[in-house]
């Protein structure tokens, strides 16, 4: 199972409390994450990227295993330690605006 | 008794406030969505308890947000607002074209008649329709693909169409205003528009009386006499007498004309009110004295509402879509402040008193008369 951990504003939203946990199959990669998630919580379609895939809204970012992974192609495979469910991957609220 | 309900949006989240006919004491429920932006929430006409609610943020994007028991629970519904075709560019700051880009909802007009159908009013300016219930949006496109629209700039606060008004008398008219670009009507239920901006005078445009290009800041009309219309422009408040045909200036002997809203009077069509603002730099009232001034003729002769407002060290400022009208028989009066209070007026104005004191800073404030 993938963790991923949501910011509180869109947890709020979807619902839910702590982490979620997603079957994603196939290649382990941010749009096979996020289309999972959003399947699952289609509230969140449009509030992270584009209502299209993408792109990532800019003050969103995507963090895992202490790497920043906003500015990686959508399909590169994630870690293996995502992957495997050992490390969650962290949707963020960037800090901005004071 | 008859009841009212208040609906507020702020920049941290939505209030609710109710009473009953006597309008003296209050219940604040909220905030709903906290930490967000709630640009406006409105109620339907024809289903009083279904409310529909701007929410956006500039991390997260735009939800739109639909109660059916009157604001206790909310579901989200559609956030897709997607332009129609072809997006074109406008005008950017810098005079250099820029592509549509869809920011946030500025505006909800639900129909008098459906409770499923609702406009939405967008920045960057279009117009989009929800005819089940907002779950789903599609462009009226006429609109932003007018020839003129090309010209159009954003205002200071983004280039948003903040104001809808549907037509009671005539069938398929309405009217939308956007800033900076000006009023339009369309006579074919959206699909076509025409600008009606003759007899504007803007002096901070090139052409000071052009076809587009107006800061307009809201419009309001009595649906008794829809085809008169009131304006609060960026700078001068005016009147229509042909539904936009022609535009004359009644700001006559208000200490400023500049300010963002404009109503009218549920039982008078010519009584108006505006808030008037110091100036477009300044975004406070005058002489620290918040003021409502009222006509009683359509304009021109004004008179200062002060009981019960601060009349020292006031410099709050009222957002155009921050004032609203019930429909009692004594017409109550409301509006939000940037400030965070929410006064009201059970007497058209003559005294007022705060329902809300210190909310985040208020963007629209709607009133809804139940039975």
């Amino acid at each position: 199972m993938i963790r991923v951990v949501l910011p509180a504003h869109l947890r709020t939203l979807a619902r839910v409390n702590g982490e979620v946990e997603l079957q994603v199959e196939g290649a382990v990669t941010q749009r096979a994450v996020l289309d999972a998630l959003e399947a699952r919580y289609p509230v969140l379609r449009g509030t992270i990227r584009g209502h299209d895939g993408g792109p990532r809204r800019a003050f969103v970012r995507f963090y895992a295993c202490e790497q920043d992974l906003s500015h990686e192609p959508p399909d590169d495979p994630l870690p293996a330690a995502v992957a495997a469910g050992t490390e969650p991957y962290l949707i963020v609220g960037a800090m901005a605006g004071g | 008794m008859s009841q009212v309900r208040v609906l507020v949006g702020t920049r941290k989240g939505a209030f609710v406030l109710n009473a009953d006919g006597k309008r003296d004491r209050w219940q604040i429920s909220g905030p709903f969505f906290p930490g967000w932006e709630i640009y406006h929430v409105a109620g339907s006409p024809a289903e009083p308890d279904r409310l529909f609610a701007s929410q956006s943020s500039g991390w997260f994007g735009q939800v739109i947000q639909r109660s059916d028991d009157g604001g206790a629970t909310w579901e989200p519904v559609g956030n897709e607002f997607k332009y129609d075709g072809d997006t074109g560019t406008h005008q950017w700051y810098d005079g250099t074209p820029h592509p549509w880009e869809f920011a946030r909802v500025w505006h909800l007009e639900p129909a008098p008649d459906d409770p499923d159908t609702v406009y939405a009013g967008v920045e960057d300016a279009g117009l989009f329709k929800s005819t089940d219930g907002g779950q789903h949006w599609a462009e009226l496109p006429g609109l932003r693909t007018h020839k003129s629209a090309p010209d159009w700039a954003p205002g200071a606060g983004g280039m948003c169409l903040h104001t809808i008004i549907l037509d009671p008398a005539h069938p398929g008219r309405m009217f939308a205003a956007i800033s900076a670009a000006g009023a339009f009507r369309s006579d074919d239920a959206g699909q076509t528009w025409q600008p009606v901006n003759r007899g504007l005078h803007s002096e901070g445009i090139p052409d000071e009386d052009a076809e587009v290009g107006h800061c307009v800041h809201r419009v309001a009309m009595h649906p008794a006499r829809p085809e008169v219309l009131y304006m609060q422009k960026h700078w001068d408040v005016m009147r229509t007498d042909d539904a936009g045909e022609s535009w004359h200036e009644i700001s006559g002997n208000l200490p400023t004309d500049f300010g963002f809203p404009i109503g009218v009077h549920a039982h008078e069509p010519d009584t108006v009110y505006v808030v008037p603002i110091t100036s477009d730099s300044h975004h406070f009232p005058p002489e620290g004295k918040l003021r409502v001034y009222r006509s009683r003729t359509g304009g021109n002769d004004w008179e200062a509402l002060t009981r019960g407002l601060p009349q020292e060290h006031c410099y709050v400022n009222v957002l155009r879509d921050a004032m609203a009208i019930d429909s009692l028989e004594g017409c109550g009066v409301y509006f939000g402040t940037t400030g965070g209070q929410v006064y009201a007026s059970a007497d058209a104005g003559d005294s007022w008193a705060p329902i809300a004191r210190d909310l985040p800073a208020v963007l629209s404030v709607e009133v809804q008369t139940l039975p």
